[in-house]
C-alpha cells in the first residue's frame, strides 16, 4: 500500500515486475472480485508457513503501514472494528471487532464513541479495557518512538498539545484529553473537524489495546502483548517468528474469526525468487506481503494447466497514472492537458506494466475495487489507442496547433516507469507533443524532484510519472491524497503532483461530514469525474498481482480489504 | 615480530577511521550536495504520511541537524564508550563497542551482527575449504597432465564456474537438487552448529558448493599457471637430478612455490567473504552478514551500514595481517 522506501525496494522486485510476460492475459487466473472460496474447509490443526521477502516495518499495532501488516496483525490483535473475513466487496465492510458496534457519531461527525465488547483478555488472562485501548492510541501518537506508522489519529484528534505518553505527567499516562473512556467498556473519540470515516481509522492496528504494564515502547515489537487467536511463541526479529493459539482467546467474543491453523511460522528476509520456488514446491503456503509471484516464476506458472488454476488475479486499490503539471506551460491551459490525455495510448500504458497481467487499462482514477466507485471515459478512442484528431482540435484551442515541448520525469529505479515514459514520448509525438525524458532517484522523488513545486517547474517538468494506492479501499484513503490542493507544501514531499481546483477541495470537506456511506461514495465519484474535467492527471493502469496458492491450502479468498488473501482466514491441509 | 604487529594494529585502527568517516561522507555529504536538507534525510524514516513536525522531529532524534563532524563524534564515542538510547518509557545503555541502532528497526547493531557472523562464518569456512582443496588439486593435476583430456575438461568447467553468477547456479541448484530431486535442504535453512553438526553441514552443503565453485574455479586456472611457471623452474630440474621421488618434487618443491600469490588471493577472498558473501547469502536467504549489508544499503540505514563496513574491513585487515605472516612460514626468503 505504501510505496516510499522499503516497498520502493519490494516493488522493484515484485509488484512492478509482476507481469513480465505480454501477451495472453492470465485468462485462467480467477478473478479476484468473483467472491468465491477455494477450498473451503471447518478443519482444524496443522502449520501455516508464511514467507516475507523483506521484513516488516514493525510488528507493534502503533508503528506498521503495509496492507499486509494490518491484514496479518489481525491474527494477534483486536482493533475496535475490522474488515469482515470475507470473499470479494463484503471484505471490504467495516465489523465491530473489539466494539460492540461500529462508531456511534454525534450530529457533527466530531465525536465518535465505541462500547467495548465484555470478556476479551490479553494473553496473560488480564481482561481488555478502554483504558488499555486509550494507552494503545496515545502511544501511537508518537512518532518519534513510532515513526512508520500512520499519522491519521495524529491529524484528526483534538490534541490539545499532547504529544507522547511517554512524556505524560499524568500518573496513569492517561492525560490525552481528546479521548474520553467514562468507564471500563466506553472510549470516545474528538475531533479536531468533522471526519466522516472514523471507521476506518478505528479498524488501523492503532487501536489494539496495548497494557501499558507491558509496553517497552520501541522494542514492545519483540513481544507483542496478544489479544486476538494467536500469540508470539518465538520472536527472533529480521530472521523468522512463531505464533500457536491463544489460550485466553474466547470465540464467544468474536463473531468473525475461525482460526484453523494450530501454529504459524514466517520466515523473514527469503530471497523473492525462492519464495516462488518454494511456493510451487510445496514447501511454503503463503507469500505474505501478498503482492503476487514475481516475473521469473510467472511462466512456469501460467505455462502449466494445473498451476494456472490455482492462481488468483487480485484486483489491487492502485492507480498507475501520470500527474499533468499546471505549473507548466502550455500546460497551465486546459485544452493542452486535453490534448494530452486524447493523444496518450492508454494500451500502451498497460504493456508498459506487463499487459492485462499486471492490471487494466484505468480512464478515470477511482480503482473499481473501492466501493462505489464507478468507470468512465471522458477521453474515448477506439482500443484506448488515443484520438489524435481531437488532440489537434484542443492543441489548435490551446493556441499551439502545432504542439509544444514538455518533459516527463519517473522514478529512474522502475523499469516500468522508464517504458511508461518512452511509450507517452512515442505516442504523443503523433500529436506533435515532444516530451523530454527525465528519471530521478526513487529515494527523493517527492522530496527533492518532482514532488517539490518549484523543482518541477524549473525543470519543466510537465508530465509526472507516479503511482498511488490506498491505505484502504474507500475514496477519502485513495483521494485526500492526490487532489487536496491544500496538502501541496512548497518544501516539496507532495504526492498531489498538481491537482488544483478548489471545487474538489470543496467535495472533499463535504464528503468528510457525510456520515452516510452511499451519499460519501457519490461524492468521492463526482470528485473523481472533475479531476478527469480538469484533466489534471492521465490515469495509466488500475494494478493487479497475480497470486499463487498452493493445493493444500484451504479456505482462501482475496479480501477487497487488504486486496490480497485474507490471512485470518487460511487454514492448511497439510498435517 | 611483535613491534611489527603492533604497528600494523595502529595503522589497522586508523584505516578503520577513515573507512567509517568515508562512510559517513557518502552518506550525508552525497545527498546534501543534490540539496537534501536534515528533514529530507529523516523523511526516509517515516510513514508516509508523516508532517514536517513529525519530520523535523525525527531529525532531531537521529541527529541529522547537527554537524556532520559531530554526528561522526557520537558514533566513535559510541564505540569507545557505549551510549544511551531512548525506547520512549525508558532510556537504555548501549555499551561499548556501540554500533548505535538501526534507524528503521531500532534494534541495536552490534548483536544482531554478532547473531549473523555465525552464519557468514560457516558459510565462508566450509566454502573456503572445499574451493581450497578441489581448486588446487585440480590444478596441479591439469599442470602435470597439461593437454590431456582432464586438463582441457577441468579448465572448461573452470571456464564456466568464474563466469556463471551465484545467483544463476544458486537458483538453479535449489531448484534441482531441493525442490526436484529432494536431496538438499530447501533455501532458507540454517542450523546452528552447536545445535546439531550434521543438520549444520547438510543445510549448508549447497551454499557451500554453489559458493566453492566460483572460487575453486578461479583457484585452478590460478594453481595450474603458477605450477606451469614453477614446474619449468631450474631448481624443479635440480630436485629432479638429485633424484628425488616424483611426489616429493612436486609437492614439496613445485606446489610450494607456487603457493604463495594463491595464499595472498586466499586471504584477501575470505576476509572479503566473512564481510558478508553478499550473492550466496541473498540466493540461500541465509540470515548472515552479506543478506544484511543488502538490507542495510537499501533502506539507507546508516548504522547498520557502518557496522557492516567496519566488521568487513577488520576481517580484510586481519586476513592481510595472518596471510603476511603466513609468508614467512610458506617462503623462507621473506622471513628476514
Amino acid at each position: 500500500m505504501r510505496t516510499n522506501r522499503r516497498a520502493a525496494a519490494l516493488a522493484a522486485l515484485t509488484v512492478f515486475m509482476l507481469a513480465g510476460c505480454g501477451g495472453p492475459g492470465p485468462a485462467g487466473a480467477n478473478s479476484g472480485t468473483s467472491g468465491g472460496i477455494h477450498n473451503p474447509s471447518d478443519a482444524r490443526g496443522g502449520t501455516l508457513r508464511y514467507a516475507n521477502s523483506g521484513d516488516w516495518d514493525s510488528l507493534d499495532p502503533a508503528d506498521t503501514y503495509y496492507a499486509y501488516s494490518w491484514n496479518f496483525a489481525r491474527l494477534y490483535g483486536r482493533s475496535l472494528v475490522m474488515f469482515k473475513p470475507a470473499p470479494g466487496a463484503l471484505g471490504a465492510t467495516l465489523v465491530p471487532d473489539l466494539a460492540e458496534s461500529l462508531g456511534h457519531p454525534s450530529e457533527d461527525a466530531k465525536t465518535w464513541t465505541y462500547t467495548l465488547r465484555p470478556g476479551v483478555k490479553f494473553e496473560d488472562g488480564t481482561p481488555v479495557t478502554s483504558r488499555d485501548v486509550k494507552y494503545a492510541v496515545e502511544r501511537s501518537l508518537d512518532k518519534a518512538t513510532f515513526p512508520n506508522g500512520p499519522t491519521y489519529f495524529n491529524d484528526v484528534l483534538d490534541l490539545q498539545g499532547y504529544t507522547s505518553p511517554y512524556a505524560d505527567p499524568d500518573s496513569d499516562k492517561l492525560g490525552l484529553k481528546a479521548i474520553e473512556t467514562p468507564d471500563d467498556r466506553t472510549i470516545v473519540f474528538h475531533l479536531r473537524k468533522a471526519f466522516s470515516g472514523f471507521d476506518y481509522l478505528a479498524q488501523t492496528p492503532a487501536t489494539m489495546p496495548v497494557p501499558r504494564a507491558k509496553d517497552t515502547g520501541s522494542k514492545y515489537r519483540a513481544h507483542v502483548f496478544s489479544t486476538g487467536p494467536y500469540l508470539f511463541q518465538t520472536n527472533e526479529l529480521g530472521k523468522r517468528f512463531t505464533m500457536v493459539r491463544n489460550p485466553q482467546w474466547d470465540p464467544a467474543t468474536d463473531p468473525h474469526r475461525r482460526p484453523l491453523p494450530d501454529r504459524i511460522t514466517v520466515d523473514l528476509n527469503v530471497n523473492a525468487d525462492d519464495i516462488d520456488d518454494r511456493l510451487l514446491s510445496g514447501d511454503l503456503d503463503v507469500s505474505v506481503e501478498g503482492s503476487g509471484i514475481g516475473p521469473s516464476a510467472q511462466g512456469r506458472v501460467l505455462g502449466y494447466q494445473g498451476r494456472r488454476a490455482n492462481t488468483d488475479s487480485a484486483s489491487v486499490a492502485r492507480l498507475w497514472f501520470t500527474a499533468l503539471n499546471a505549473d507548466v506551460a502550455p500546460l497551465d491551459n486546459i485544452h493542452c492537458r486535453k490534448a494530452v490525455l486524447y493523444a496518450a495510448d492508454r494500451a500502451g500504458y498497460q504493456r508498459a506494466y506487463g499487459g492485462p497481467t499486471g492490471g487494466e487499462i484505468a480512464t478515470n482514477m477511482l480503482p473499481p475495487v473501492i466501493p462505489g466507485a464507478q468507470r468512465f471515459d471522458l477521453y474515448p478512442s477506439p482500443k484506448h489507442m488515443g484520438d489524435i484528431a481531437m488532440a489537434k482540435t484542443e492543441l489548435a484551442q490551446c493556441g499551439a496547433p502545432n504542439g509544444f515541448t514538455t518533459g516527463i520525469s519517473y522514478r529512474a529505479e522502475r523499469p516500468k516507469e522508464k517504458a511508461t515514459a518512452e511509450a507517452l514520448q512515442q505516442s504523443l509525438a503523433r500529436a506533435g507533443i515532444k516530451l523530454e525524458i527525465k528519471p530521478y532517484p526513487l529515494a527523493d522523488y517527492l522530496r527533492l524532484y518532482a514532488g517539490k513545486p518549484d523543482f518541477a517547474k524549473a525543470n519543466n517538468l510537465g508530465l509526472i510519472v507516479y503511482g498511488w494506492g490506498a491505505d484502504w479501499p474507500d475514496g477519502y484513503g485513495f483521494l485526500s491524497q492526490l487532489v487536496d490542493s491544500r496538502v501541496i507544501r512548497s518544501t516539496g514531499g507532495n504526492t498531489n503532483l498538481g491537482v488544483r481546483d478548489p471545487a474538489a477541495d470543496q467535495m472533499l470537506d463535504q464528503a468528510l461530514v457525510t456520515t452516510d456511506p452511499v451519499a460519501r461514495q457519490q461524492i468521492w465519484v463526482s470528485i473523481d469525474r472533475r479531476v478527469m474535467e480538469d484533466a489534471f492527471a492521465l490515469p495509466g493502469v488500475w494494478a493487479k498481482g497475480l497470486l499463487y496458492r498452493p493445493p493444500n491450502l484451504t479456505n482462501v479468498f482475496i479480501s477487497d480489504g487488504f486486496q490480497m488473501y485474507d490471512y485470518l482466514a487460511l487454514g492448511t491441509e497439510r498435517r | 615480530m611483535g613491534v611489527y604487529i603492533l604497528r600494523r594494529m595502529i595503522a589497522a585502527v586508523l584505516l578503520l577511521l577513515i573507512v567509517t568517516a568515508a562512510t559517513f561522507v557518502v552518506f550525508f555529504l552525497v545527498p546534501r550536495l543534490a540539496g537534501a536538507t536534515p528533514d529530507d534525510l529523516a523523511s526516509r524514516y517515516v510513514g508516509r504520511t508523516a508532517s514536517p513536525q513529525v519530520i523535523h522531529q525525527i531529525a532531531i532524534n537521529l541527529g541529522f541537524t547537527d554537524p556532520m563532524w559531530v554526528q561522526y563524534g557520537r558514533f566513535v564515542k559510541g564505540l569507545v564508550l557505549g551510549a544511551e538510547y531512548s525506547t520512549g518509557p525508558t532510556t537504555v545503555h548501549c555499551p561499548a563497542p556501540c554500533l548505535g541502532y538501526s534507524f528503521l528497526t531500532q534494534n541495536p547493531v552490534l548483536p544482531d551482527l554478532l547473531d549473523r557472523l555465525p552464519v557468514t562464518m560457516s558459510l565462508a569456512a566450509g566454502g573456503a575449504l572445499i574451493w581450497l582443496l578441489a581448486g588446487v588439486l585440480t590444478g596441479v593435476v591439469s599442470a602435470l597432465r597439461r593437454g590431456s583430456v582432464f586438463d582441457r575438461a577441468a579448465m572448461g568447467v573452470a571456464l564456466a564456474g568464474v563466469s556463471l553468477p551465484i545467483f544463476f547456479t544458486g537458483l538453479l541448484a535449489l531448484s534441482v537438487f531441493s525442490y526436484w530431486l529432494g536431496i538438499t535442504a530447501p533455501g532458507g535453512s540454517y542450523t546452528p552448529i552447536n545445535d546439531n553438526p550434521l543438520r549444520w553441514a547438510y543445510d549448508l552443503l549447497l551454499p557451500w558448493i554453489t559458493l566453492a565453485f566460483l572460487y575453486a574455479a578461479a583457484y585452478a586456472r590460478l594453481t595450474r599457471a603458477g605450477m606451469l611457471d614453477t614446474m619449468g623452474e631450474d631448481f624443479i630440474r635440480t630436485a629432479r637430478a638429485k633424484g628425488l621421488p616424483e611426489h616429493t618434487v612436486v609437492l614439496k618443491h613445485g606446489l610450494r612455490a607456487a603457493l604463495t600469490p594463491i595464499l595472498t588471493i586466499f586471504g584477501l577472498d575470505l576476509g572479503l567473504l566473512l564481510g558478508g558473501a553478499i550473492l550466496t547469502e541473498s540466493t540461500y536467504s541465509l540470515p548472515g552478514i552479506g543478506k544484511y549489508s543488502v538490507d542495510a544499503v537499501v533502506n539507507n540505514d546508516l548504522p547498520k551500514v557502518l557496522g557492516v563496513v567496519l566488521v568487513g574491513s577488520i576481517f580484510i585487515i586481519v586476513a592481510n595481517l595472518v596471510v603476511d605472516l603466513l609468508y614467512a612460514v610458506v617462503d623462507p626468503r621473506v622471513r628476514h
